[in-house]
């Protein structure tokens, strides 16, 4: 008997990796602004709209609100998650980085090499990113390049609810601190059918999510769906693409690009975050420097451009990577391949 | 000047005491000789003259208890028990030590003693110490956590957010301010406005006294009744401890033109907390040379061990970097 399969949205599946995780570990603990919503006010508590809500009422004592003091609470995750606990804070929005950011680039990411492994920091630090809200410029970036940039920390940006469930369980049960980027428009936008049971997707695996043999485009986050639009498109031409969410960025899954790259001989990056010193121009580098024979044509980067995100509706829907871009760029590399001598 | 500890500390543990602030003034005194003779490598804090603070603290805690310190930890890290041996190995960056050579001076931690490290960062300590408090919180253990900032870490915005979230959690820390007049060399007649700190912990509902960082038993008295409290569920607290240090900010780099004529020697003539603690203790002669005799001996070897000791295998530069990866 076939059951009804069950979907959920990008953040109710974010939702139940928290709660299985605390059921499973109770040394899991939750906290950052609104993440129960309304302590200390008279009226019902509860008004948490993101991934933490209603985990209170299973785990009361297991998850916080805290005040607006990201510097203290994310450093209060790397030293609680340094004496015994899987702390998850909740940074909101990843701009907010920047009011904390020695906790993360000298606390967390080198606590354990400073003291010479006589340490672990099992931590996680949820970040909504990306662009399409209309947040203007602070509220809206794609910062996973900087964090990839930094040893000691690993950096997630799972693409749909599948990915997200499975690999939030494996941030909370990995033990180093985990940068977990949560794009603001798949937490309603993208929905699928995600399993009831716990279960984890390892850290560093890429997937393929489409299969095709005429140019690799490894797309992360949001823009993998871009990616296999602009792939239908090109297949209407006859123009097969393999397309490749890495899903994890630190440590990141060089191989499975390497061997899409030796059967395609072409690569398109599709990356939301600004161009210069990227993980788009990071994936290109290491393309080049690696399988620069197997390459038939220069490698392609579809990214924003090197400035902030603006409001103006007009003005953000230009400024991100699209399906239309992604199909120039891929057919850039078309014309331009080297004739093989064969 | 309120010492109830004199009267209430056995003659054994006023030994301890004197031993504990007797050795870290032997480590910095010969930290400062060895670096001046340019074998020692990196960015050195000398913790002199502030010997009671550390010792008068951590002598209020028990095994279990945690410290967060600063740029300044030696002196913290030997109070709360760790090796000296390590320690200096560290100092030299060689194998064996506390953190096998890759943490230096700034980074010196031992977990096992609830040493969570020094830290480069001016209140970088802080938040972690707010973390290490919120585990024992969550975990129902009895765990007191020590966060220990400088004069010049108070006024960061992470110190100030740790007490406002100290005091919304009620997490069982205690935050140690220690006034030692500069902030590298700004002093803080300018950037405290000559204000004390614990005026700034009254204004987030936080218990807070300042005491002379050069008497051991006051500030032993004022970390106890801190500690009880957070031992006890009342939440956190702040001491503030004002006494000079011996050295400049940093070995090899401060000519500390900033300081009055004289304050240095005025300081060490009239302000020295050893002596202070002798003549409060009264110990005598022999029970001090006793004392002396063995910490002289146990820092002279700790020099000639990390002078011996082989640097870090190669290998070592790239583990440790993640658990797993």
């Amino acid at each position: 008997m076939t059951q009804p399969q069950r979907v959920l949205s990008y953040l109710e599946a974010l939702n139940e990796a928290l709660a299985q995780e605390m059921a499973a570990d109770p040394s899991v603990v939750v906290f950052g602004e609104d993440n129960i919503g309304g302590t200390g006010c008279d009226g019902t508590l509860g008004h948490a709209w993101g991934p933490t809500r209603g985990l209170h009422n299973q785990f009361p004592d297991k998850v916080f609100d805290a005040p607006i003091t990201e510097a203290a609470f994310v450093g209060a995750a790397v030293g609680a998650a340094a004496t015994g606990l899987r702390p998850v804070a909740d940074l909101l929005f990843v701009d907010f980085a920047g009011v904390c950011f020695d906790q993360i680039l000298n606390q967390a990411a080198k606590l354990r090499y400073m003291v010479g492994g006589k340490a672990k920091v099992p931590m996680v630090l949820r970040a909504m990113w990306g662009t399409g809200m209309r947040r203007g410029a602070q509220h809206s970036q794609a910062l996973y390049s900087m964090f990839t940039h930094i040893p000691g920390l690993k950096v997630v940006a799972p693409s749909n609810p599948v990915d997200a469930k499975g690999l939030m369980a494996s941030a909370i049960q990995d033990d180093d601190p985990v940068i977990f980027f949560e794009h603001k428009l798949l937490y309603f936008g993208s929905r699928g059918v995600v399993p009831e049971e716990r279960y984890t997707i390892p850290l560093g695996e890429a997937k393929v999510v489409r299969e095709g043999g005429d140019v690799t485009i490894v797309a992360i986050g949001r823009m993998v769906n871009e990616a296999l639009a602009a792939a239908e498109q090109l297949a209407a031409d006859g123009v097969e693409a393999e397309v490749i969410d890495p899903r994890t960025l630190s440590p990141f899954d060089f191989d499975a690009v390497y061997t899409s790259v030796e059967k395609t001989s072409r690569l398109v990056v599709v990356d939301e975050s600004n161009p210069r010193c990227s993980i788009a121009t990071d994936i290109a580098g290491n393309v080049a420097e690696n399988r620069f024979s197997a390459l038939s044509s220069a490698v392609r980067t579809v990214t924003s451009p090197h400035a902030p995100v603006p409001f103006s509706p007009a003005l953000e829907d230009a400024f991100p990577p699209n399906a239309g871009k992604i199909v120039d760029a891929v057919r850039s590399t078309l014309a331009a391949s080297l004739s093989k001598a064969s | 000047m309120a010492t109830e500890s004199a009267g209430s500390l056995g003659r054994e543990e006023l030994i301890e005491a004197y031993r504990v602030m007797r050795t870290i003034r032997a480590f910095e005194e010969r930290v400062h000789t060895e670096f001046a003779s340019g074998e020692l490598p990196g960015a050195v804090h000398l913790y002199a003259g502030q010997e009671a603070v550390a010792a008068g603290v951590c002598g209020a805690l028990v095994e279990g208890d945690y410290i967060a310190s600063t740029h300044r930890g030696h002196g913290h890290a030997i109070a709360k028990g760790c090796d000296i041996g390590a320690m200096m190995r560290e100092l030299y960056g060689k194998a064996g030590g506390s953190c096998n050579g890759k943490g230096g001076s700034m980074h010196i931690a031992d977990f096992e003693r609830g040493m969570l490290g020094a830290n480069g960062v001016a209140a970088g300590g802080a938040p972690l110490a707010c973390g290490s408090a919120l585990s024992a919180k969550v975990l129902g253990k009895s765990h007191v956590s020590v966060a220990f900032v400088g004069d010049g870490a108070a006024n960061q915005g992470s110190f100030s957010e740790s007490l406002n979230l100290a005091t919304v959690w009620q997490l069982p820390v205690v935050f140690v301010v220690e006034d030692n007049f500069y902030a590298q060399a700004t002093g803080t007649r300018y950037h405290l406005r000559g204000l004390d700190v614990a005026r700034r912990a009254e204004a987030f509902g936080m218990p807070a006294v300042t005491v002379d960082g050069t008497d051991y038993f006051a500030v032993r008295d004022a970390a106890a009744t801190a500690v009880e409290r957070a031992r006890s569920g009342g939440g956190p607290s702040l001491v503030e401890c004002k006494a000079g240090r011996f050295f400049g900010h940093m070995e090899g780099f401060d000519q500390q033109g900033y300081r009055g004529a004289g304050e240095v020697d005025r300081l060490r003539a009239e302000q020295d907390c050893l002596v202070k603690f002798v003549t409060a203790a009264g110990l005598s002669t022999s029970e001090t040379a006793d004392v002396d005799v063995t910490v002289d001996a146990a820092v002279e070897v700790a020099v000639a061990e990390a002078k011996a000791a082989p640097s870090p295998e190669l290998t070592e530069l790239l583990t440790d970097v993640y658990v797993s990866y």
